[in-house]
C-alpha cells in the first residue's frame, strides 16, 4: 500500500488498495461475518468487487478522504478476506467480509442492516449482489431480546407437546364480515386445530373493522376451548399504518385474553422489534407473517436469502415465522428449507453448505422460533411434512381445512387425526416416509373426515423446480 | 364430550401395548417418564397431581407401564397422563404428554360470559366436574 502519504493522496484508488481486502485477515470471535454472492460487471476483478462491497457496506466512499485519519480507520474498515467462485455458476463469487463489532449499535436490526444491505446493493460495478448468510457473534446476539416466548414456553403455555401444532388461515382472506369470520374460526378450532390465523392483508377494511373481528374471534376461541378442554388461539393481526395503531390493537387483544397476536414483515424491522418487546412485556406469543419477502429472497443472484431474514427475525424477537413447506404451493427446496428451519430452532447451528448454511452459529441461548409451514398443504402429505419439518412446527392447512367437503370441523378433524396417527406411528418406529399413505388409509377406515380429505386432495402436488437452491451438492466420499 | 388434551386424544384410546411403544420411544430418546392424575381437567390446570417423582433412573418400559397401571388402579375414574421429560439444555421441558385414562363420563366445561365495557366479554371456562369439591368428582 505504500506510505500513509500515498494512501491518503486525494483522488480515486481501488477499494482493495484502500484496505478493504486482506487475504491474511483472520476474523475475530466478535466480528460479524457476511457472505455475499457477488456478480461483478464484465471486466471487474472479483477481489476488487469484494473489496468494494466491504468498503461500501462500512466506511468507504468513492474517493479518498483525509478525514479517515481522524479515526482508528483500520478497525472500522470491513475486510473482505476470501473470494471463491460459486460452483457451477460462472461469473459469480462468494465473498466473505468481516465487520468489527464496533460498527454496529447494540440491539438494532435497523442499524445492522443499514450497513450490510444499505447503499451497497445499488452499487454500479456489480451486476447483482445477494446476502447469503451471516455469522452473528455471541457478543452481538446478547444485545438482542430475541423471541418473546420461544418454542419451549409457548408449548408449556398451550399445554401441547409431542406433535406439530395445527393451524389454518381463514378463507376467503378478504370480504367476510366479522360474524361470519368468527364462524370459520370456531368451526376449525372445535374440529381440532390449535390455532386459526388472520391473513397478512386482513387489517381493518370496510367489510370488517378490526375491533369487530377481535371480538368475534375471541368468542370463537373461548367457545372452542370450552368445547374441547384445550387452549386455543387465533392470531389477531395487529398490523396497521402506525405504531400507535398497532399498540392499540395489541392492547385490545390482550384485554380480550388472546394468547397470540400477529404482525407482517412489511411493517419493518424496528416496528417488529418494538412489537417483540411489547409481546415480552405482555406474555403474548408473537406470530410473524413474512409478507413481501419473496420480492428479495427468491432469486438466487440478487437480494437477501431467507435464512438471513430468519436470523434477523430471531434476533428482532418473534415467536412464529413462516419458513416454507417443501411440499406446498410456495417456493421451497428441501435442503434450503432444512437450513432455514435450523436457523429458527437450533441452540447451535452447524455449518452445512448443502443446506446453504455457511457458518457455525452459536445462538447464545436466544429463544427458539417456531417455524410455520403454510400454503397448499393437505392431510395426505402428513408423512412428508413430518419427515421434512419435524415436530416443532406449526402446520397450517387453510384450504385443506375450510375446503373440506363435509365442512370445516370435519376438515380440522381430518388434519388432527392424520397428524396424531402419523406421530404415533413414527414413535412406534414405523417407516412413515414409505408407509405413510397406508397409515393414513388405515386411519381413514375409522375416520370418515380423513377419508373424505384423502379422496378430495389425493392427487394435489406442486412439483415445480425451486429457484432458491443450495450451490453445494453432496459428494460421495470413498469409504 | 371428550377432552382432547394430550398428544393422541383424537385417536381411539391407546391399548397397553400402544402405551408401551410410546414409553419405549421416549426412553430411547433419553427422556424421563412421569405419571400424573387429576380430577380438574381445566385447560389451564398445569399442575396435575404427581404419581411419584419423574422416573429419571428408570430405563425399562415394563417398569413404567407398571407405574401407569398402579396409578390407574388407584384413580380409575380420573384423568391420568403420561409425560416424557427432556432435561437436555435448550429444552428442559416436557416432550410428549398423552392421556392414558379418563372418566367414563366427561361432562365438559361451561363457558360463562360476563358483559364488560363496550362489547367486551370476559370469558370463564369452568369444568362441570369441579363444582363438586376435590376428591368427590367423577364418582358416579
Amino acid at each position: 500500500m505504500g506510505s500513509p502519504a500515498d494512501r491518503y493522496k486525494s483522488g480515486v484508488m481501488p477499494y482493495a488498495k484502500m484496505g478493504y481486502w486482506d487475504a491474511d485477515y483472520s476474523p475475530k470471535d466478535t466480528d460479524v461475518i457476511a457472505l455475499f454472492r457477488i456478480t461483478p460487471q464484465d471486466g471487474v476483478d472479483p477481489i476488487e468487487a469484494a473489496a468494494a462491497v466491504a468498503g461500501e457496506s462500512s466506511t468507504a466512499t468513492w474517493t479518498v478522504v483525509w478525514t479517515d485519519r481522524l479515526t482508528a480507520c483500520e478497525l472500522y474498515r470491513a475486510k473482505a478476506f476470501r473470494v471463491d467462485p460459486v460452483p457451477g455458476s460462472p461469473g459469480q463469487y462468494f465473498s466473505y467480509i468481516a465487520y468489527d463489532l464496533d460498527l454496529f449499535e447494540e440491539g438494532s436490526i435497523a442499524n445492522l442492516t443499514a450497513s450490510i444491505i444499505g447503499n451497497v446493493f445499488g452499487f454500479k460495478p456489480l451486476k447483482a449482489l445477494r446476502l447469503e448468510d451471516m455469522r452473528i457473534p455471541v457478543a452481538y446476539l446478547k444485545t438482542f431480546q430475541g423471541p418473546p416466548t420461544g418454542i419451549v414456553v409457548e408449548r408449556e403455555r398451550l399445554d401441547k407437546f409431542g406433535r406439530p401444532l395445527l393451524g389454518a388461515t381463514t378463507k376467503p382472506k378478504l370480504g367476510l364480515s366479522s360474524k361470519n369470520y368468527g364462524r370459520v374460526v370456531y368451526e376449525a378450532l372445535k374440529g381440532g386445530l390449535d390455532f386459526v390465523k388472520d391473513d397478512e392483508n386482513i387489517n381493518s377494511q370496510p367489510f370488517m373493522h378490526w375491533r369487530d373481528r377481535f371480538l368475534y374471534c375471541m368468542e370463537a376461541v373461548n367457545k372452542a376451548s370450552a368445547a374441547t378442554g384445550e387452549v386455543k388461539g387465533h392470531y389477531l393481526n395487529v398490523t396497521a399504518g402506525t405504531m400507535e395503531d398497532m399498540y392499540e390493537r395489541a392492547e385490545f387483544a390482550k384485554e380480550l385474553g388472546s394468547v397470540i397476536i400477529m404482525i407482517d414483515l412489511v411493517i419493518g424491522y424496528t416496528a417488529i422489534q418494538s412489537m417483540g418487546k411489547w409481546a415480552r412485556r405482555n406474555d403474548m406469543v408473537l406470530h410473524l407473517h413474512r409478507a413481501g419477502h419473496g420480492t428479495y429472497t427468491r432469486q438466487k443472484n440478487h437480494g437477501v436469502s431467507f435464512r438471513v431474514i430468519a436470523k434477523w427475525m430471531r434476533m428482532a424477537g418473534v415467536d412464529h415465522i413462516h419458513a416454507g413447506t417443501v411440499v406446498g404451493k410456495l417456493e421451497g427446496d428441501p435442503n434450503v428449507i432444512k437450513g432455514i428451519y435450523s436457523v429458527c430452532r437450533d441452540s447451535f447451528t452447524k455449518k452445512n453448505l448443502e443446506q446453504g448454511v455457511f457458518f457455525d452459529q452459536d445462538w447464545a441461548s436466544l429463544r427458539k422460533m417456531m417455524p410455520v409451514a403454510s400454503g397448499g398443504i393437505h392431510a395426505g402429505q402428513m408423512h412428508q411434512l413430518i419427515t421434512y419439518l419435524g415436530e416443532d412446527v406449526v402446520l397450517q392447512f387453510g384450504g385443506g381445512t375450510i375446503g373440506h367437503p363435509m365442512g370445516i370441523q370435519a376438515g380440522a378433524t381430518a388434519n388432527r387425526v392424520a397428524l396424531e396417527v402419523m406421530i404415533k406411528a413414527r414413535n412406534e418406529g414405523r417407516d412413515i416416509w414409505n408407509e405413510g399413505p397406508q397409515i393414513l388409509a388405515d386411519a381413514a377406515k375409522w375416520c370418515s373426515p380423513l377419508k373424505a380429505a384423502l379422496d378430495t386432495w389425493k392427487d394435489v402436488t406442486f412439483n415445480y423446480a425451486s429457484t432458491d437452491t443450495a450451490d453445494f451438492v453432496p459428494t460421495a466420499t470413498p469409504s | 364430550m371428550r377432552i382432547t388434551q394430550g398428544t393422541f386424544s383424537f385417536l381411539p384410546d391407546l391399548t397397553d401395548a400402544e402405551i408401551r411403544a410410546q414409553v419405549d420411544y421416549a426412553l430411547a430418546q433419553g427422556w424421563a417418564i412421569s405419571v400424573e392424575y387429576t380430577d380438574d381437567p381445566h385447560p389451564r390446570n398445569f399442575y396435575w397431581e404427581m404419581w411419584g417423582n419423574p422416573m429419571f433412573d428408570l430405563r425399562d418400559g415394563a417398569g413404567a407401564l407398571m407405574e401407569i397401571q398402579a396409578c390407574r388402579k388407584a384413580h380409575s375414574k380420573l384423568y391420568i397422563r403420561v409425560n416424557a421429560f427432556d432435561s437436555t439444555r435448550g429444552f428442559e421441558t416436557t416432550r410428549l404428554s398423552f392421556i392414558v385414562n379418563r372418566p367414563a363420563d366427561e361432562p365438559g366445561f361451561s363457558l360463562k360470559r360476563q358483559e364488560g365495557p363496550g362489547r367486551n366479554v370476559i370469558y370463564t371456562i369452568e369444568s362441570y366436574a369441579t363444582v363438586a369439591p376435590e376428591g368427590r368428582r367423577y364418582e358416579s
